[in-house]
């Protein structure tokens, strides 16, 4: 049986709007993705230690608060420091495009804005699974 | 309506039909409104035969208040118009406070960055980048004082959105007014202080619900006496439908949160006629025009009934559910942003046509940052198009007595009528809370939205049609300064070296006997204030007394 893809999908820092998170979260599990929520005001240490304990190949993060400048470049740099550069650090929310460019410039993955669709997040996770986990 | 009449009206309304289904065809479309619910072709009188004009309609100012809380609705007073603003530190919402008032604005509407609303300092790790990004930074009073400074608090009233920490907010606000030299019984404003919404929409809890009730009973109890014209709790559906609910969700959930503070109210001893006429609510206005029209009609009608019959209040004013609207949010799309002129143009036509007192248009840009300048100016432009130039604001609720009108009203009432029950079976608002009841359900929407969008069961313009090739996004963006973190900790640091510390600790220690002893805590939050004690420092007291919520997980 082929392995599930292991997805965490996290809230960071203070934000509440958690509609986004939940509604690719259950997409991603009827995709038949392995789903952990991380529920709400989790801190980067804590999503990545949660991403640690769990074993997963992908952490979707959802920021809605303007907080993503701060949030997905400390996130990565834990996640170098626990060694984790085979994990995919995606995500998605209120991220004006200049901004979802420049962190991508940093190592994030591709970062998805209002209007996009379940179907082309699981295409892009599968596809960056197949590629870069073995 | 004689039996005969309605018998004709049924008997052609079936040949029409044969004929319409002979000589034409449907388009290959779901005619169903944004909430999934199924809409009939045409609409005749016996869709409505079970309104009754004088039990059910009514006149405008006259209980059950469907057609509107006042007698002369807009011929009298237009709505307010209420833009939400706030970014940044105190002194840049100042100035756009003074910018929204130059041009029109009637008063005043404080957005709070997210380390505000849920009680943490901005030195606080947890507010790291967050500090004046989604709302304006306020840790003390002092922040307080600069927010509103030059805007007289006598003439000026300011609605506050803040939920968890409201009580302390509302406490900053008397004081600063009382610098200014006006006394609280002058004071008029709204505090959101609507917890229960968070718990299954919004997100931004502190504590567990029981003691975040007490909280807010708190404050109903302390404004009844010493603030009388200030607005106590603002119970609102528009997290509720941002959050993914439908129409009648909405409805029924928001109401539901309200009569809970009314027993809550009721069990501390208050008199209904001397709190409730101080409630307000607030709905969202989403895109689908009737729908909402009949979901505020219905509104009004439901709690004027349920507050007068269920609930005992004898004063008329118990009786109005007054309300602010807000556009959807959830409704504007980040590809073409333009185009959420248009939407948010009709959104609020439809809460105007509804009869709120006060409005709020989103701005063009929303869906990728917070409003700018340029963008916002065109969402209060937006307003007064509607007020001075359209014309709906002659006749008051002008959509009564529509055979469609009137039947989606009293279903939406029905529908409403059947959650309350369900509600009630659960054991109440808080059981079905943490029984995950409201989460479930609005996730399950929320999740059936994005399927049709996605199937094209539902379209989208700009999103899942007529799309753009190529689309740049070619707008402003509002974007805050970095430096405004490490002013505001700076400017945190500054206050206290320069408060007295020993009112600071006599301040808080008050506060947490008062959290064990059951006494009021508004008059220790007002103390803490005055010694300039943070927000971060009062809600961690009480986070000792009362603990932390813990949300069950459902997706």
């Amino acid at each position: 049986m082929e392995k599930k893809i292991r997805v965490l999908v996290g809230k960071a820092g203070l934000d509440g709007h958690d509609r986004g998170a939940k509604v690719i979260a259950s997409a991603l599990r009827d995709a038949g993705f392995e789903v952990i929520y991380s529920g709400l005001h989790q801190t980067p240490e804590m999503i990545v230690e949660a991403a640690l304990q769990e074993d997963v190949d992908v952490i979707g993060l959802s920021i809605l608060s303007g907080a993503h400048m701060t949030l997905f470049p400390k996130i990565k740099k834990l996640m170098e420091e626990k060694g984790m550069n085979d994990v995919l650090l995606t995500g998605g929310g209120i991220i004006p495009p200049d901004d979802a460019k420049a962190l991508e410039e940093q190592g994030t993955g591709k970062l998805f804005g209002p209007g996009s669709e379940s179907g082309e997040i699981i295409a892009y996770i599968k596809d960056w699974v197949a590629k870069n986990r073995s | 309506m004689n039996n005969g009449y309605l018998d004709k009206v049924i008997a052609q309304k079936k040949q029409w039909r044969e004929a319409k289904q002979q000589k034409t065809r449907d388009r290959d479309a779901k005619f169903v409104t944004v909430s999934s619910e199924p809409i009939k072709d045409l609409y005749t009188p016996d869709d409505s035969q079970d309104v009754d004009f004088f039990e059910d309609i009514g006149f405008p100012g006259e209980f059950p208040y469907t057609r509107g809380i006042h007698h002369n609705m807009y011929r009298g007073r237009l709505w307010t118009m209420r833009q939400f603003a706030g970014f940044g530190m105190a002194k840049d919402t100042n100035e756009r406070f003074k910018y929204l008032l130059e041009h029109g604005q009637d008063g005043l509407s404080v957005a709070f960055d997210l380390p505000t609303l849920m009680g943490v300092d901005s030195d606080d790790p947890k507010s790291e980048g967050e500090v004046g990004t989604c709302g304006v930074a306020i840790d003390s009073l002092a922040d307080m004082e600069v927010l509103f400074e030059g805007i007289p608090l006598d003439k000026i009233s300011t609605s506050m959105t803040i939920n968890s920490p409201a009580a302390i907010l509302l406490a900053f606000y008397i004081c600063v007014a009382e610098k200014q030299g006006v006394p609280q019984e002058k004071l008029r404003g709204t505090l959101q202080n609507d917890i229960l919404k968070e718990y299954t929409a919004q997100k931004e809890f502190i504590f567990p619900p029981e003691p975040s009730m007490r909280i807010i009973v708190d404050s109903v109890e302390y404004c009844t006496k010493h603030v009388p014209m200030w607005n106590t709790i603002s119970i609102s559906g528009y997290h509720i439908r941002e959050a993914g609910s439908t129409a009648v969700q909405e409805l029924a959930f928001t109401l539901a949160d309200g009569f809970a503070y009314v027993e809550a109210c009721i069990e501390r001893g208050l008199d209904i006629d001397e709190f409730a006429p101080r409630f307000s609510h607030f709905f969202n206005s989403h895109i689908d025009f009737f729908e909402e029209i009949a979901k505020f009609r219905a509104a009004r009608r439901i709690y004027a009934k349920r507050m007068r019959y269920k609930y005992g209040a004898k004063n008329e004013k118990s009786w109005k559910l007054r309300f602010h609207t807000q556009t959807a949010g959830c409704s504007l799309t980040g590809q073409q942003p333009e185009n959420n002129i248009i939407r948010t143009a009709f959104e609020a036509m439809a809460g105007v046509l509804g009869g709120t007192q006060s409005l709020h248009t989103n701005s063009l840009d929303e869906t990728w940052a917070l409003p700018s300048e340029y963008a916002a100016k065109i969402a209060l432009r937006t307003q007064q198009i509607i007020a001075y130039e359209t014309g709906v604001v002659n006749t008051i609720d002008p959509f009564a007595g529509s055979y469609f009108m009137e039947s989606l009203t009293n279903k939406m009432e029905q529908e409403a009528e059947e959650y309350f029950e369900r509600i009630d079976a659960l054991g109440g608002v808080i059981p079905a809370i943490e029984k995950g009841f409201f989460q479930r359900d609005i996730a399950k929407a929320a999740r059936k939205y994005q399927d049709e969008i996605e199937a094209k069961d539902r379209l989208i313009v700009g999103v899942n049609s007529h799309k753009e090739k190529d689309e740049k996004l070619d707008i402003p963006i509002l974007r805050i300064d970095e430096k405004v973190t490490k002013e505001q900790i700076d400017s945190l640091n500054k206050m206290k070296t320069g408060r007295n510390q020993v009112s600071v600790d006599e301040s808080l220690n008050q506060l947490r006997e008062a959290a064990r002893d059951g006494s009021n805590l508004m008059p220790r939050f007002i103390e803490c204030a005055k010694a300039y004690a943070t927000i971060g420092e009062m809600i961690d007291v009480l986070k000792v007394e009362f603990g932390v919520y813990k949300e069950p997980i459902i997706f």
